[in-house]
């Protein structure tokens, strides 16, 4: 079970209301290598995974839904008021003749989230070598967010998220190698 | 090891390409492409405050984004 913190890992600024903005980071909402499909994918393979790193795929993929929180967050305060002359100038009409100014879980091209996006092979290197592409798409996927941005603000949380992806990424490198490493034997460093 | 977190390269330029070029591209390779195993008692933020900022506890892992000495050159 969870327990519930009522705030965000890292504070969400917003400077102004910038549909085009949000338009490109639902990419990270219901995208492939979004922050849903992250929390998915790795609370799912958590089951089926050696006992040793269980523990890392269910905290990675609880702090992934604070970090889906973080950008449903912006995408809400990037559209909030925007009007439907703003959305349709945004590139939004679609989404809002559907949705109104709600989120929903697609990518940025419109495309709904389907879970062919996560994988679940049940052979642990398969696993957590996907984990660790997806933290890099992740990542790269921040990076083009960034260069597409003009707000500084919410680019100074978006660095926030790049930077969780390094990390995250650097854990599953150590998990692969936890199960790659023989056992019993005396690490020499 | 000396490690750099931006690598640069240089694409062939056709006199007939139709954009202006970019001279110089980049990709990032961040920390965590060569740490291996976190080492023990690796150093620390001194304060909370900046460890938060960046986005982590360690500086060794802290990787600036867009890179200091730019993206792309034309």
């Amino acid at each position: 079970m969870w327990y519930y913190e009522k705030k965000l890992q890292y504070p969400v600024r917003v400077r102004e209301c910038n549909p085009r903005l949000a338009k490109y980071l639902i990419e990270q909402y219901g995208g492939a290598d979004g922050e849903l499909s992250a929390a998915l994918r790795y609370l799912n393979q958590r089951y089926t995974i050696p006992n040793k790193v269980v523990g890392l795929l269910n905290d990675i993929g609880t702090e992934e839904f604070a970090h889906l929180e973080m950008i449903a967050t912006m995408v809400y305060k990037l559209t909030k008021d925007a009007t439907p002359e703003q959305m349709k100038a945004a590139g939004l009409a679609t989404h809002y003749a559907n949705h109104d100014n709600a989120l929903f879980y697609h990518n940025s091209a419109g495309n709904p989230w389907t879970a062919t996006y996560i994988a679940s092979k049940g052979d642990p290197i398969a696993d957590i070598y996907e984990d660790i592409a997806a933290e890099e798409k992740a990542r790269a996927t921040y990076q083009w967010i960034i260069n597409l941005s003009d707000d500084p603000e919410l680019n100074d949380s978006l660095k926030f998220l790049r930077e969780r992806e390094i990390i995250h990424s650097q854990r599953f490198r150590e998990a692969a190698q936890i199960l790659i490493d023989e056992k019993d034997q005396k690490q020499f460093f | 090891m000396h490690q750099t977190n931006t690598k640069y390269f240089y694409p062939y330029i056709s006199p007939f390409d139709p954009c202006p070029p970019i001279v110089r591209k980049s990709y990032s390779t961040p920390p965590q492409l060569y740490m291996g195993f976190q080492p023990p008692n690796l150093a620390q933020f001194q304060t909370a405050k900046e460890a938060l900022y960046c986005g982590t506890l360690w500086p060794a892992f802290h990787d600036p984004y867009p890179p200091k000495e730019g993206r792309e050159d034309n």
